[in-house]
């Protein structure tokens, strides 16, 4: 065990309908080997041994691929450090004596669950709407070289199809807007000669989807690219509006 | 009576799977309309298989723990999958890919099996390339390939280090298609907790809403267990937190048999242990032994000096550098499957070379290629006489490209940056490659109950090569199950819908509850993660890179002990009826309790050496092999088959002999 001193200052939430709380728990034997999540831990199994609740989080991979952890630490969505995930935060980020503030995602559009854990439904429900290539399971597609893409089209394809679905985007958004995960898969599929069939169809129908489920508008802060884990560039947001507005445009 | 029948068509072997295909039964699309199909995970397997399904007709019910199908753990998959496309005019071909695959299974896996798996291969990457996933191109527009362990071909497709999170959302955007439809209902966190049988047959499952602790029935025709691999069994492993055995398990504990349980995947580059509090381990994709170089010092003073800190691996000059494994095999170099490199670390640590603190680390090290990849730049951007450190630095460029995402993530846990210093790794637990039986149907000895991907036993033999469980998930879920289960179901036709409110659904719902009313009313003092950590401990030291028959004694001792104390003295807080983390973890260790006893004893049983399972006492003693695996094929060519009979330790035995007919069975060599 390590030898850091921390004050934790945690939200505390019973269920979606209760009024939650910032409740203190001083963590003793932080090492800087370990994770923010692990630190967590250290201070649930100590709960646990007391006969308290411990405190609800998401997380499932720890090594920021999954998406699933998700937390607001000093006012920062994935805490200090650009370019990961909670899970991949590290205590030596940190030093001997920090109080730290550790809160759920903040959107009403993702509705607290308990504690930290929050729930994210709304963006399956836009990737439902249209996020896809309306290709069936087929044992007789053409040859995966018969369509040469531009490696510059696949690398930004890609670039863009490196989101992880977390949220930070939104939860890090002045507005709550949802713009940068809906404008990463917009983008991914309008890059690739996959996409072109529904490529109008799909922007539409994203962006009505997205406004559906409560998310703001986007006014380009940029605040979302800063926090984003996976580097997402604002620049698909504009792809985004350009798709969308075309589609609009020449709507039938 | 033997209920293994593994149902391998008659034929030659490159005719089985179109034969069978054209023979075997299917349901008219009217009456698919009246079929409801259950899937439990949503990984390249599950997803897979929910949206091919739902694309066929079927009525499909996907179900996974996470808050969303997209975060199946298949996302963490780094480097890449097979297929025999032979698009680098290597010499690639199915015949070559399912050799490949049946030699580096040990010669443990079942021909049939393997030989579709590479026969449907390719469908596969035309399949992703049409969702849209984004894998790696050439200049010229064309897909790239990289080389993998045990191969001598490249023919790994990937997407930079992240080639999992790319297919399974792929798989996800298919699976997201058909909920938008509403051909599949989709239940995201939701924990499978029973499978419910019904007149021999598999007709529905029960199930936790995890956010309201509500117990639920689902009926249908046929369950398909897509839930992954076991390797949270020894805590600590590359595997996510949640992955877990509960629906394999309580499957088999409802008639369906445990194949080759003792078969786990050590992979050799993972980010080695750093404390106590550690709670998983970190892996280092199988793609940068394309690139690194694996050595410890040659000097024992040397390593020594390393380990106190008084040295660098830098230090070292390349005369004292022991690059063991292009020492002892020459023809693969740094690319040996993943068992043979994870022992050869071990055996190098074990006998004093380790580079870090505990001793458990060795040097993967990058800078010969940096040198080759600058020199290269340099050619190409036409620099005359260009410094030592511009090549270097041109070099670094071209390795970030290719796995910066992974130099990233080990700079974050490490706080060294690899650039500048060698990689320090170790093996940890990755895969398993046993799980339930199934026949080339990929059913389990339940009708009905079909088990897909990771979660079966089938095609990867006693060692899987890497970038080989993409392609098994995927060829399972796409291009086997949609064709098989309808052979299944052409029986259930004139069913109707699964009633749940029949004495079967009962029983098992009342044993769900009780299980979860035992544990938070239990009053003990030692949180869930304690008994796991315990588990975890003995697993690793005794059935983990070596075991041997008296540890395996030990071993099973200790498990019902933990166990034991588990029932006795676990607390879990909260209540049944609330999300309660807790209370999840605890219904998943109490399986992992008993399956660790299982592990043990069918490692106990195989009194052989053959890919991930290394019994010390069978292993070449003398000659150019000394320290290789000794495989007994006259004993054990079999499939070890366990069933459960209402006691972890008195499983009963089912043997499915292996007969190969295509590929002559060798010593595995890869001198």
């Amino acid at each position: 065990m390590g030898n850091m001193k921390l004050t934790l200052k945690v939200w505390r939430q019973n269920g979606p309908n209760d009024k939650g709380k910032i409740v203190d728990y001083p963590v003793n034997d932080v090492s800087e080997d370990m994770s923010f999540l692990e630190m967590l831990d250290v201070l649930n199994d100590e709960l646990v041994r007391k006969g308290e609740e411990p405190i609800a989080f998401d997380h499932d991979c720890r090594e920021g691929i999954c998406g699933m952890c998700s937390l607001f630490i000093n006012g920062e969505a994935h805490g200090p450090g650009r370019g990961i995930t909670t899970c991949q935060l590290h205590m030596r980020k940190f030093k001997d004596g920090d109080t730290i503030h550790v809160e759920p995602w903040r959107s009403a559009a993702f509705p607290v669950i308990k504690d930290l854990a929050t729930n994210r439904g709304a963006f399956d429900r836009i990737q439902a709407a249209g996020g896809f290539v309306s290709v069936n399971t087929s044992g007789n597609l053409v040859d995966g070289n018969a369509l040469p893409i531009p490696k510059p089209d696949a690398d930004k394809a890609f670039d863009a199809a490196t989101c992880i679905g977390c949220g930070a985007c939104v939860a890090t958004c002045p507005n709550g807007s949802a713009m940068l995960f809906t404008a990463a898969k917009v983008s991914q599929l309008s890059l690739l000669p996959q996409g072109q069939v529904e490529r109008k169809q799909r922007a539409l129908a994203m962006v009505e989807q997205m406004d559906k489920e409560g998310f703001g508008n986007c006014s380009n802060t940029g605040a979302c690219e800063i926090e984003c884990p996976k580097g997402i560039s604002l620049e698909h947001i504009a792809r985004l509006n350009r798709e969308y507005l075309a589609a609009t445009v020449t709507k039938e | 009576m033997s209920k293994l029948d593994s149902k391998i068509p008659p034929g030659p072997i490159d005719k089985k799977w179109t034969d069978h295909k054209g023979h075997i039964r299917i349901v008219a699309p009217a009456n698919k309309r009246r079929i409801d199909i259950i899937v439990v995970g949503t990984g390249l397997a599950g997803g897979a298989a929910a949206a091919s399904l739902a694309e066929m007709g079927y009525n499909v019910k996907a179900f996974c723990f996470q808050d969303s199908a997209r975060r199946a753990h298949s996302i963490a998959a780094q480097g890449g999958i097979n297929a025999a496309k032979n698009y680098q005019n290597d010499g690639d071909s199915t015949y070559r890919l399912f050799y490949d695959t049946v030699k580096g299974g040990d010669y443990r896996a079942r021909e049939a099996n393997v030989y579709r798996l590479a026969e449907v291969s390719a469908n596969i990457i035309d399949q992703c390339v049409a969702q849209g996933v984004p894998f790696a191109r050439d200049y010229g527009g064309l897909l790239d390939n990289r080389s993998f362990g045990g191969v001598q071909v490249s023919r790994t497709f990937y997407a930079r280090g992240q080639t999992g999170q790319q297919l399974l959302l792929g798989a996800y955007s298919a699976l997201m298609r058909q909920v938008g439809k509403g051909a599949v209902q989709m239940f995201d966190r939701h924990e499978m907790l029973d499978v419910v049988i019904v007149d021999g047959k598999a007709r529905g499952i029960i199930a936790r809403n995890l956010i309201t602790g509500e117990i639920e029935r689902h009926g249908a025709h046929a369950v398909l267990l897509c839930t992954g691999g076991y390797g949270n069994v020894f805590f600590l492993s590359t595997n996510a937190m949640g992955s877990n055995v509960t629906a394999a398990w309580k499957a088999h504990k409802r008639g369906a048999y445990f194949g080759n349980p003792c078969y786990t995947q050590i992979h050799p580059t993972c980010i080695p242990v750093s404390g106590t509090h550690q709670s998983k381990l970190t892996l280092m994709s199988e793609s940068l032994r394309n690139d690194g170089r694996i050595w410890v010092p040659k000097k024992l003073e040397d390593a020594q000096a390393i380990r106190e800190g008084k040295k660098k691996g830098r230090d070292i000059p390349e005369a004292d550098r022991d690059y063991y494994l292009e020492r002892r095999y020459p023809a693969f170099g740094n690319l040996v499957p993943r068992d043979v490199a994870s022992r050869a670390a071990k055996e190098r640590c074990d006998a004093g070379f380790g580079v870090n603190k505990t001793g458990e680390a060795v040097y993967l090290d990058f800078s010969a290629a940096f040198e080759r990849y600058g020199k290269q730049q340099a050619n190409i951007q036409k620099l005359e006489n260009p410094s030592k450190e511009k090549i270097i630095e041109l070099g670094k460029a071209i390795v970030s490209e290719k796995y910066g995402n992974l130099f990233d993530m080990y700079e974050n846990i490490v706080g060294e940056n690899p650039y500048d210093h060698a990689m320090k790794i170790y093996p940890a637990v990755h895969y398993t490659m046993g799980g339930l039986w199934v026949d080339y149907n990929l059913q389990t000895t339940v009708p009905g109950l079909f088990a897909l991907g990771e979660a079966n036993f089938s095609d990867h033999g006693a060692n899987r090569l890497g970038a080989s469980a993409l392609m098994q998930g995927l060829a399972d879920g796409y291009f086997v199950i949609p064709y098989t289960v309808g052979d299944y179901l052409a029986d259930d036709i004139r069913t109707g819908p699964i009633k749940t409110d029949t004495p079967e659904f009962d029983a098992a719902e009342k044993e769900v509850t009780d299980r979860i009313n035992h544990f938070l009313n239990n009053k003990g003092t030692k949180p869930v993660d304690d008994f796991h950590r315990r588990l975890g401990k003995v697993m690793w030291d005794k059935c983990g890179m070596a075991r041997n028959a008296q540890g395996l004694q030990e071993a099973i001792q200790e498990i019902r002990q933990i166990r034991e104390e588990f029932y006795r003295d676990v607390r879990v807080p909260g209540k049944a009826t609330e999300f309660n983390q807790e209370l999840e973890k605890a219904g998943r260790v109490a399986d992992f309790l008993e399956l660790g006893e299982l592990m043990c004893i069918d490692a106990l049983n195989r009194n052989e050496s053959c890919g991930g399972h290394f019994r010390e006492e069978y292993q070449e003693m003398e000659g150019p092999q000394q320290g290789e695996a000794k495989r007994d094929d006259a004993n054990y060519a079999y499939v070890a088959a366990w069933e459960w009979t209402g006691d972890a330790g008195k499983a009963n035995l089912h043997k499915e002999p292996l007969t190969f007919e295509e590929v002559k069975l060798t010593q595995r060599s890869y001198k």
